[in-house]
């Protein structure tokens, strides 16, 4: 008896939910003048359209060696950027870290350009960047550099705030300098890890450098889109195939590298 | 003249409680001292303030005739490759190798440029093998340290103290996480190290019985304060309760054992 009323009392509930699930639905389509049976009916349109349109056809391979040629510089270019920032950011991570940090002010500092480059998209660092340094393939790589720094220097600091302090005693009992202690105790302690970051990163910046190229012009993001500004959909669509087998490349490539680093 | 000398020491890390005071002893060359007190007694406190890994706060340490609290960086740095130090947890960087580890001891007589550069000489990389040899354990020479088992950790931290050429050794609890067996081994070594190298060996223990069968001279601290410093075969069970502030009750006599 008393299980039943408990059952009864559980899908009385579960229909008053359903229930103002599809109210608020009902009430925001009609706030926003969006007709759900409508959007729905020109699914199979625009599946149908995707299909004959997004297609890679032979014509469209004859672009492959330019394809491949942008697509080479981007990865390259996201490379370049996050080497170079891993260079910078370790400085930072080691300025910015609690445990071995020199200075109060300094650690702030290291903490602050971190943050204040990681806060800010990559997008609108981009389109900051451009303003002042116009449409080139520098832009495209400080865009992605000062993000790469950012997030770079706060994963360094975690790791180095993380790992064990024992082996920086034992330097500074045996009167080592602080340059060796960071370079001798410090970094490879954190060497593992600190790579798996830089890995990341690339996989990371190899995406972004896509939407960033869009807006800078430069890579196989303005490829994109100078085929698709120009209707050219078949490009538009071998385009968008070479990034993902190129993404999915790397991330193989960076998880086996982690696979035998760690 | 003795070489270490440690005057009125006192130590204080928040103001209010005293971790050390009034710690007076003299320290001659070639001698092997034990420094054994309850936990929280100020060892570890003593110890880092011979090589000034903690500042002093009152009194003074002379080592070496040199006043080890108003040394500048450049002559503490000098003053430090003349102190080996071998820790509990053996503080090893345990992703490189063994003799990487024993060769960082040299860091202190490099230049920031040759030691990161890993410039060491032929002589230094003979001696690092020499003392691996010695102690055991150099067929691990290229192992990463990680690898090896705590007895032999401990025995790559003395290697690297010793690479440096010390006038003495501080041991911070050095038997304190290992097994009685390579505890044994451990103690054997230092102890060479003193009668053999004629370094001096200051080794804080836990185990009363150790400090007895291995020093010339045992050190009771209790609350921050030397109560005991004499001898070792003068550390009687009543000195041992005054360190350690317990009660041993005298031996009962096991009459049960008689009529039986």
């Amino acid at each position: 008896m008393n299980e039943n009323r408990i059952r009864y009392k559980k899908n009385q509930q579960m229909i008053i939910v359903v229930l103002l699930l599809a109210l608020v639905t009902y009430l925001s389509s009609v706030l926003t003048d969006f007709n759900i049976l409508h959007g729905l009916a020109t699914l199979p349109e625009a599946f149908i359209w995707i299909f004959s349109n997004l297609v890679v056809t032979e014509e469209s391979l004859e672009r492959m060696p330019t394809i491949l040629d942008k697509l080479v510089e981007t990865i390259l270019m996201s490379i370049a950027a996050t080497t170079t920032a891993t260079i910078l950011s370790l400085f930072l991570g080691v300025m910015g870290s609690k445990s071995v940090g020199t200075s109060k002010l300094l650690g702030i500092l290291a903490r602050f350009i971190a943050s204040l480059s990681r806060n800010i998209p990559v997008v609108a660092w981009a389109l900051i960047l451009l303003l002042s340094f116009g449409q080139n393939s520098l832009t495209g790589y400080l865009a992605l550099f000062v993000g790469s720094v950012g997030f770079l220097t706060r994963a360094f600091i975690e790791v180095i705030d993380e790992s064990s302090q024992s082996a920086v005693e034992a330097l500074q009992a045996t009167g080592a300098t602080y340059i060796q202690i960071i370079m001798k105790a410090v970094i490879p302690e954190c060497l593992p890890q600190i790579i798996s970051w830089i890995l990341f990163m690339i996989e990371t910046n190899i995406r972004n450098a896509t939407l960033v190229g869009i807006l800078t012009g430069t890579g196989i993001g303005y490829t994109f889109d100078l085929y698709y500004k120009t209707l050219n959909y078949h490009g538009v669509a071998l385009v968008t195939v070479s990034i993902v087998v190129a993404v999915i490349l790397i991330e193989l490539l960076s998880n086996h590298v982690r696979k035998v680093i760690l | 003249m003795s070489l270490l000398t440690v005057q009125q020491l006192g130590k204080s890390y928040n103001n209010q409680n005293k971790v050390l005071q009034n710690v007076n002893f003299e320290v001659d060359a070639g001698e092997f001292i034990s420094i054994i007190g309850p936990s929280g007694a100020g060892k570890s406190t003593l110890l880092r303030c011979i090589n000034r890994m903690v500042d002093i706060d009152e009194g003074a340490v002379i080592f070496d005739g040199a006043d080890v609290g108003t040394l500048n960086k450049k002559e503490l740095r000098k003053l430090r490759t003349d102190i080996g130090m071998v820790f509990q947890h053996y503080n090893l960087v345990p992703r490189l190798s063994v003799i990487e580890n024993v060769l960082h001891g040299r860091f202190g007589y490099k230049t920031t440029l040759q030691g990161v550069m890993g410039r060491f000489t032929e002589e230094e990389k003979e001696r690092a093998f020499f003392l691996l040899e010695k102690l055991g354990i150099v067929e691990h020479a290229y192992k990463r340290c990680d690898q090896l088992s705590g007895g032999q950790q401990q025995r790559v931290g003395i290697a690297r103290a010793l690479i440096q050429e010390p006038k003495i050794v501080l041991c911070d609890e050095p038997i304190a996480s290992l097994d009685p067996n390579a505890s044994k081994i451990i103690m054997d070594h230092l102890k060479s190290i003193t009668m053999e190298l004629g370094i001096t060996c200051i080794v804080n223990l836990h185990q009363v019985e150790v400090a007895r069968d291995y020093s010339d001279r045992i050190i009771g601290l209790r609350q921050g304060q030397v109560v005991f410093d004499d001898v070792s075969h003068r550390l009687t069970l009543e000195r041992t309760d005054v360190i350690y502030g317990t009660k041993t009750k005298p031996v009962p006599v096991v009459r049960e054992l008689a009529t039986v």
